[in-house]
């Protein structure tokens, strides 16, 4: 019998249990699009703390912060697109509770993802020069052109790269090895944040067969190949309540009601919390179910 | 129907992408929206937009619709490539801009423990030292208009300059539009310049409105009205359901 590729299918728990207190993790998706929220979930309900957290942000950092998971914050933005600003990242940010916050300009972080995929230790850019990013970040130095081109050795910031000990990314379908494809209308960066990593966790709306993978979809839609990815799970309505484009959309009532409760009082999110996020995924799945044939 | 205000600052908006050619529109908001899409409609019918998440269109759909016929792929990676690149004008909103067209969408008191905690950054850093930026606010006051940003997102160009020819090469603050008047930087030391007040609106209502010394030159002329054309594109075509009123209400 022949050997294929390893089998690399595991459980929300299982990529919790690779997840280790102190860790960078980078995560995917962008704002309230497409991000790997039932393992975001996970990490609520873990012991996990201290994390340094990479994100073009959205519900992902808002929630992880109100559970005081992070220590650091690497972020550009944290938005939940038509709740603009997201409300507790603002509350955290407000009160003082995330010790240190990186925040950088949304291009910087794609240059410092990239130079990490490259291995390099950072790669010039003009964006961030003159503005309060470099004021805010006094350890992100610029670097001379060793070229004049006719006006001079340009100073342009040199991008530290940002590496990544652990990235989690949610996409609409994988094989079982790891092969991926992204069905929506953007990839996001999800492939960036693989390659920064040491390791990727996939979470999936369906595990198909590899042939499975192209059968109604273009191969320029395979994001991921399985070289850079490290465990693949199975979450259907894993990206809720962020999009996951043509699966669903946002859930944008649930979004109303999160951000309800997370702006309201101390009450207002003990009692979101137990309803939604005191339980395991199923819980939440069940839950947000049964929030939905309320709304109906 | 008289001309409202809301259609004063869609057509200074449009004016503001006029000469731009062909290169990418990136309205953020809903009047910016609305210009730049009446500008393609009139002005410049060669500018690039997209339907702000992925898709370049080639029609001119009305605010919001979704459908249209795609004419290229945009998604936010591709946004990064464009923007080093250069054939783009942002027109991005402000919560605070002052003297140097310095502008904060960031955060609202010490960046280390914020009174108020906004976006973040965003891309305006990237935006301001790589392409015409311009920017867009629906209520003029000295709330926004401020001596000196808390936090500098977008950058003017005095600190541009300050930050070398890298930073300062394509740096382009074209215009600030606001609910009463549009503005540039081209005042003394690159400051805040007053072009035109709208119909209705003194000098003195947006010196008063604004929390720094605005450089008003001798005479301001009055920013001119939609043509019919325009104002039947923007009622009838762009925006039929009035949402325009609520970033600037209809009776200001």
């Amino acid at each position: 019998m022949s050997k294929g590729p390893r089998d690399k299918r595991m459980s929300i728990d299982d990529v919790v249990g690779e997840l280790r207190s102190g860790m960078t993790i980078g995560i995917g998706g962008w704002g309230p699009r497409r991000k790997p929220m039932a393992l975001v979930r996970a990490i609520l309900n873990s012991d996990l703390t201290d994390l340094t957290i990479v994100s073009w942000g959205g519900a992902d950092v808002g929630l992880l912060a109100r559970a005081g998971k992070i220590r650091r914050l690497v972020y550009a933005f944290v938005s939940l697109d038509s709740v603009p600003l997201e409300p507790s990242f603002q509350k955290a940010r407000q009160e003082g509770t995330i010790p240190e916050v990186v925040e950088l300009d949304e291009g910087m972080f794609q240059t410092g993802l990239r130079a990490a995929a490259q291995r390099l230790p950072f790669l010039p850019m003009r964006a961030g020069l003159g503005s309060d990013v470099l004021v805010n970040n006094p350890w992100i130095k610029t670097v001379e052109s060793p070229y004049d081109e006719g006006h001079g050795h340009e100073d342009l910031v040199a991008v530290p790269a940002l590496r990544l000990d652990v990235a989690l990314v949610h996409l609409n379908r994988a094989d079982r090895h790891g092969n991926a494809t992204y069905l929506g209308p953007d990839p996001y960066f999800d492939d960036l944040f693989a390659m920064a990593a040491e390791r990727t966790y996939l979470s999936v709306e369906q595990v198909v067969d590899t042939a499975g993978l192209t059968v109604d979809t273009p191969v320029q839609r395979l994001l991921l190949s399985r070289m850079l990815v490290d465990g693949v799970v199975e979450t259907p309505n894993g990206a809720h309540f962020t999009t996951c484009t043509p699966d669903y959309e946002r859930d944008e009532r649930f979004q109303r009601a999160y951000a309800k409760a997370a702006s309201g009082s101390d009450e207002d999110w003990t009692a979101f919390e137990q309803r939604f996020l005191a339980g395991d995924e199923a819980a939440y799945q069940a839950a947000v179910r049964e929030f939905q044939e309320e709304q109906a | 129907m008289s001309i409202t205000r809301a259609d004063v600052c869609a057509a200074a908006i449009a004016d503001a992408f006029a000469d731009d050619g062909e290169i990418f529109a990136s309205p953020m908001g809903l009047l910016p929206m609305l210009g730049v899409r009446l500008a393609r409609l009139t002005s410049n019918p060669d500018l690039v937009i997209s339907d702000g998440e992925s898709l370049f269109l080639a029609g001119t759909p009305p605010l919001f619709a979704k459908a249209d016929v795609v004419e290229g792929w945009i998604p936010f990676r591709k946004v990064f490539d464009v923007v080093a690149n250069g054939p783009r004008h942002v027109m991005m909103g402000a919560t605070q801009v002052d003297r140097h067209g310095n502008q904060n969408i960031s955060a609202i008191g010490d960046f280390d423990r914020p009174k108020r905690q906004l976006l973040g950054s965003r891309g305006a850093p990237g935006n301001t030292v790589n392409n015409r930026t311009s920017y867009w606010v629906p209520k003029h006051s000295s709330r926004v208009f401020v001596e000196q940003v808390d936090i500098v997102s977008g950058v003017g160009p005095a600190r541009a300059k300050a930050a070398g020819p890298a930073a300062a090469r394509f740096n382009d603050i074209h215009r600030v539009v606001s609910n009463l008047a549009v503005l540039d930087v081209g005042g003394p030391d690159d400051t805040v310049r007053l072009l035109s007040v709208h119909p209705g609106v003194t000098v003195d209502e947006v010196r008063e409105a604004t929390g720094f010394e605005l450089d008003v030159p001798a005479d301001v002329p009055t920013t001119r009205e939609p043509t019919p054309e325009e104002q039947v594109i923007i009622r009838e075509v762009l925006d039929p359901k009035g949402l325009r009123f609520k970033e600037v209400p209809q009776d200001a």
